[in-house]
């Protein structure tokens, strides 16, 4: 029994001397050993054939239909005004001399409008998970797809094994490594006087558990300009799909966080990253007063020597097929904007974090047994306030930048419809742009 | 399995579904994938809350009215059969269909039942109020097989 116990401690050992050598010390340092390279090369080119196979395998079972139906949605809209469909609908009929027209038709055109939007709608969906073609061998996105063949669900075993067995115990050590080592190393640093060499430990410090973190996830990131990248004095705005997308952004330069003051380990951590260099932590209480909370950014920003403020102005996770409205509240400070466009690679694990539907730690869990975490990230070049623009016309300006450079839909629609009812007030202008068909006012019958 | 349809459909189902709307294999099960989507309850059916969830739905002037198209005398549910019948009514028809057998019943997506869904939309009570007669004169020289159709891809 003892020998047992004793075999299992060397075996240990034996285990943390390899992450520590093999994936640390690299991580630490910034280079490289190639054994993620090897993984990732091995893992693009097994999808690949696996691709190939189910399509084979969907071929002989004459459902090709599938895999175009997820490619092209559901239905065609015809997306005419709602002007010019209403005056289609009253061809008919002879046009009154003075003044709008109701007919029982009109409701041809809401109904329609209505009932395609039940078949599929911009919205709902960006609160879901992206809808992969074809399957990538992990559970979670096997909903269409079912039992294709012997051969499939072998090399899907298999998959199983490597994913839980090898891969998630790794990760799971590397990230409880990379975030002792944030907490130790930050609160360290912060125990030192305001030398020079106290910011540039700092920001080593940090980087350094960021890249063990994303080493624990398997993840590729690529950069894209680096030389836009957020300067100091600026704020840096992204579309938000995950918690990991902080984790991304901080393996190439230092930000300041913001956000609320947590309890429990998301405490510890808080407080000991805010030791080595200034973050931006609120009160609960704090977040509901607007202006103390643009005091204090603005205070952050005008002062030269802290870091660029990271902040995710869409306020929630949305499934990186889209981005979101803007929130204008860091776009009033007056700050020069950093915009960031990240965008992950469904193909070897779904990023985003439905949280009405998984906690943080599942999340999480689920995070570490897919097979990598492949994205890329472009910065932008730096924008400011025009003159004459306000801050929404400002945050939208940044919005489409950043949805047209990652290749994401630029929607109009609240991210904040992922949990709350949308208002009244858009419900009541399509009422009044319909009433004004109706009713047509004497101005504009004139000059016909 | 963690997968989204709590519940798959089966092979007689869609058939049965296939024979009484029109609507092909994929189109059926595509549109499952939909509905069990909308289905936050996870229990097969949809209420009224999971429509109003679609927020273009919710800021439609009709929007209500259409909801209630779904939802059968007095109930506040709708299974999956009820949901495909009435969005059957808005398949485009075909031109093979025109000519099918006089005795065969009424499919749903016909110029009449098309019409019968929109007249409910004003009957609110659903006692046969508005003078028929009156709308379908309204109506006779609209194109009611275009408007009141949707493309679906097959």
């Amino acid at each position: 029994m003892d020998d047992f116990w004793a075999g299992a401690l060397w075996a240990l050992k034996i285990w943390l001397y390899l992450i520590i050598s093999l994936i640390m010390i690299p991580a630490m340092f910034g280079f490289s050993l190639g054994i993620s390279e090897t993984y990732m090369n091995i893992l693009v080119k097994t999808l690949e054939v696996l691709t190939l196979v189910f399509f084979m395998s969907l071929i002989d079972r004459h459902a090709l239909s599938y895999a175009d139906t997820s490619i092209l949605g559901l239905i065609q809209r015809e997306n005419g005004s709602m002007e010019k469909e209403l005056e289609e609908l009253r061809q008919s009929r002879p046009k009154p001399p003075v003044g709008g027209d109701f007919t029982l038709s009109d409701c041809f055109y809401f109904t329609r409008r209505g009932i395609e939007s039940i078949v599929d709608d911009e919205v709902t969906q960006r609160f879901t998970s992206e809808e992969l073609v074809s399957w990538n061998l992990l559970t979670r996105t096997n909903n269409d797809f079912q039992y294709i063949s012997l051969k499939l669900t072998l090399v899907y075993g298999l998959g199983i094994i490597v994913r839980y067995c090898i891969l998630a115990p790794l990760r799971i050590t590397l990230a409880i490594i990379g975030l002792s080592w944030l907490v130790i190393g930050t609160s360290a640093v912060g125990m030192l006087p305001n030398w020079r060499i106290k910011f540039w430990l700092s920001e080593w410090v940090h980087v350094m558990c960021y890249r063990i973190c994303a080493r624990g996830l398997s993840a590729t990131i690529r950069y894209h300009n680096r030389e836009n990248k957020p300067k100091k004095g600026g704020i840096c705005v992204a579309n938000h799909t995950s918690p990991i997308d902080i984790v991304i952004l901080c393996n190439d330069g230092c930000y300041a966080m913001v956000g609320q003051v947590h309890g429990g380990l998301m405490g510890v951590v808080q407080r000991a990253m805010v030791r080595s260099c200034p973050h931006v932590w609120f009160e609960r209480s704090e977040m509901k007063d607007r202006h103390l909370v643009t005091k204090r950014l603005r205070d952050h920003v005008n002062d030269k020597t802290k870091l660029p403020i990271l902040i995710f102005p869409e306020g929630t996770c949305i499934n990186n097929t889209s981005v979101m409205m803007f929130k204008k509240g860091s776009f009033e400070i007056g700050a020069t904007i950093y915009p960031v466009a990240i965008k992950y690679d469904p193909k070897f694990g779904d990023a985003f974090w439905n949280s009405s539907k998984y906690s943080m730690v599942s999340y999480l869990l689920r995070m570490m047994t897919s097979w990598a975490l492949v994205c890329n990230v472009w910065y932008l070049p730096a924008m400011h306030q025009q003159e004459g623009e306000d801050a929404v016309q400002f945050a939208n300006r940044v919005k489409s930048a950043i949805a047209h450079q990652g290749g994401l839909v630029d929607l109009q629609w609240d991210g904040g419809l992922k949990r709350a009812k949308v208002k009244e007030t858009f419900k009541e202008q399509q009422q009044k742009k319909y009433s004004s068909v109706v009713v047509r006012d004497d101005s504009s019958s004139n000059s016909d | 399995m963690g997968s989204r349809a709590s519940r798959l459909l089966r092979e007689e189902e869609i058939e049965e579904i296939k024979k009484e709307t029109g609507f092909s294999h994929s189109q059926i099960t595509r549109l499952y994938s939909r509905f069990t989507s909308l289905d936050k309850g996870e229990n097969g059916t949809l209420s009224r809350e999971d429509f109003q969830r679609i927020p273009e739905l919710a800021i439609n002037p009709l929007g209500d009215r259409i909801i209630n198209a779904f939802f059968p005398e007095g109930e506040d549910q709708v299974n999956f059969r009820g949901f495909m019948r009435t969005l059957a009514h808005f398949r485009p028809i075909e031109d093979n269909e025109k000519n099918k057998n006089a005795s065969a019943s009424e499919p749903l997506n016909s110029r009449t039942n098309k019409l019968l869904f929109a007249f409910r939309l004003y009957d609110l009570d659903r006692d046969d109020k508005i003078s028929r007669d009156e709308l379908l004169q309204v109506l006779e020289k609209v194109d009611v097989e275009q408007k009141m159709s949707i493309r679906f891809l097959h």
